[in-house]
């Protein structure tokens, strides 16, 4: 396996775990509660910055397991990347609708930041996942 | 499952015929990951044209001996 390809299964792994305990965390306050009083920018930040961080520790760990292989990319990879980060800019442009329409219509602050932040989820994880298809399958 | 492209190719029998040459060995002889030569032989990808040629003139042969595109 390559190391871009490494690097996007740890995209996938990071981008369903975090998401997933930050959402389970917050989420699970809001029935019976004033969702302006929940607070979710730190848990937020904390989330980001613990999916930043958790990619780069495990990027590093990839690459003392296999030393060969690491940082080394190519034609391929490139043509691989362009076509994630194109199917992510996608899935973000749409993505992005839910949060202008929350704000829009005057929604909760918390509303908004929580679906930009599953909109750069979902925008990551396809791209990841896009990724992975093509370096699997082939293109 | 359906190879996602329809070129064809000679790799693998021309590193045999080429002393045995590793995935390896030509994929650092022509500055690529030894995971795209194996996606090459195996029809998931089909190289830029550049490597195309690349890989022609390790073996030094024409870019048709490396190279199919069937009917």
């Amino acid at each position: 396996m390559s190391s871009e390809e490494k690097h996007s299964w740890i995209y996938v792994v990071v981008g369903v775990l975090v998401p997933l305990v930050y959402f389970a965390t917050v989420l699970s306050k809001v029935p019976g509660t004033d969702v302006a009083t929940i607070d979710y920018v730190w848990p937020m930040l904390t989330a980001i910055g613990v999916g930043i961080g958790a990619s780069i520790v495990l990027s590093i760990v990839a690459a003392i397991i296999s030393p060969r292989e690491a940082g080394k990319t190519d034609v391929r990879d490139k043509e691989i990347n362009r076509r994630g980060e194109y199917v992510g800019f996608y899935v973000m442009s749409v993505a992005a609708i839910v949060p202008l329409g929350l704000a829009m219509a005057k929604a909760e602050h918390f509303w908004i930041a929580n679906a930009l932040y599953l909109a750069f989820v979902l925008a990551a994880l396809a791209s990841a996942v896009v990724k992975i298809v093509a370096y699997r399958r082939g293109f | 499952m359906a190879k996602p492209t329809r070129v064809t190719n000679s790799i693998r029998t021309l590193r045999f015929a080429h002393g045995e040459m590793t995935q390896a060995e030509l994929a650092d002889r022509i500055g690529v990951t030894r995971q795209t030569i194996i996606a090459i032989e195996q029809g998931r990808y089909s190289p830029s044209l550049e490597t195309a040629f690349q890989i022609a003139r390790v073996f030094q042969v024409p870019l048709d001996d490396v190279f199919g595109y069937p009917e």
